[in-house]
């Protein structure tokens, strides 16, 4: 008995998988921001700017799975 | 998340007993490539991307100019407007990244800043509907801006081989680890950094508008072909691609924001030599 059917291309799960590491990343990198910002909150705007820094280059991991799902189908 | 997923699964499982009225299409990567108006096949081709380019650059212009054509020292609402974002641009990234360095750059920093963001708000204004930065050819063209200026910029401050040395043999390292750093950091700022710095903005803007037209094309689907109480949850995909509109302003601020301050990063980088 046939009780679910998956037609297509397996790539359509990457991007999901694609987007668990950075998206833990993401977690800890804005979640120590906002500790450290809570420790010392005269630091707060450097904090910020190299926190976008790292969410830039975290994020940009999880993209690449976005844009391999168009390219090999 | 499991609402826009439940809402995802929702029309492909109405369009499977429904099969009147050309059933759900779900979007593709050929929403990014619309028919051309004019010049098709030749290297002028110009399709609705191209246009809302046009319109968004001329109103970019237009604004810009009103805006500081008659600058006051009191600024009044227009004018202070400008004036946030392009201080904004000038102490809080430029300065912040580059310190005393950061004069020369301003320009083509908050050129990029204004340029992206425009380019990216096109994709929620209605009757654009799609973002100027959401095919290749702007990303790329930045992107390649950014890198030549910061090579040009580190070859011409540290010498050639001041700047290989300063970017490839990063200094506190014992000199067995330059066999495995210096391939990668020539990866990085040969390669990686100007490919990352246009995927990340054009695969952002791909992905906010398909899901926009996931939204919407769902809600026109289920309103018009759904069969018994399915019209009703129309409403949802209504307001979930309210939401992702929402959403996406947040998003297009922030890829401006980002690309700005990369290429801030990535200059500062070539013009102090020792850090």
């Amino acid at each position: 008995m046939l009780l679910a059917e998956l037609t297509g291309n397996i790539a359509t799960v990457g991007y999901g998988l694609a987007a668990v590491g950075p998206g833990i990343g993401l977690g800890i990198l804005i979640g120590k921001t906002i500790e450290g910002t809570a420790r010392q909150p005269e630091v707060a705007s450097r904090l910020f700017t190299t926190m976008f820094i790292g969410v830039a280059f975290v994020e940009v991991l999880a993209l690449l799975g976005l844009i391999t799902g168009f390219l090999f189908t | 998340m499991t609402l826009y997923t439940a809402l995802t699964v929702l029309p492909l499982a109405a369009s499977d007993h429904e099969g009147s009225g050309g059933g759900f299409h779900a979007p593709s990567i050929s929403e990014f490539f619309p028919p051309a108006i004019f010049g098709e096949g030749t290297i002028f081709e110009f399709n609705r991307v191209m246009m809302v380019r046009v319109i968004v650059t001329a109103l970019l212009i237009l604004l810009l100019a009103l805006a500081t054509r008659n600058a006051k020292l009191v600024p009044a609402r227009a004018q202070n407007l400008v004036e946030l974002g392009l201080q904004f641009v000038r102490v809080d990234v430029a300065e912040q990244i580059m310190g005393h360095n950061a004069k020369r750059f301003v320009p083509m920093i908050t050129t990029i800043f204004f340029g992206v963001f425009a380019m990216n708000v096109a994709g929620i204004i209605p009757g654009l509907n799609i973002a100027g930065t959401s095919v290749v050819g702007l990303p790329v063209l930045l992107a390649l801006w950014v890198y030549f200026t910061y090579l040009w910029t580190g070859v011409a401050k540290q010498g050639l081989g001041g700047y290989l040395k300063s970017s490839l043999f990063p200094p506190g390292i014992p000199w067995f680890m330059y066999i495995l750093i210096t391939p990668i950091e020539a990866l990085q700022v040969f390669i990686f950094r100007p490919l990352t710095l246009a995927l990340r903005l054009l695969a952002n803007m791909i992905a906010g508008h398909l899901m926009l037209v996931l939204c919407f094309s769902a809600t026109s689907f289920l309103l018009l072909e759904g069969g018994g109480l399915i019209p009703v949850t129309s409403a949802l995909t209504f307001v979930a691609g309210l939401g992702i509109t929402l959403f996406e302003l947040v998003v297009a601020a922030l890829q401006a924001y980002i690309f700005a301050l990369l290429s801030a990063v990535y200059l500062n980088l070539a013009v102090e030599a020792e850090h």
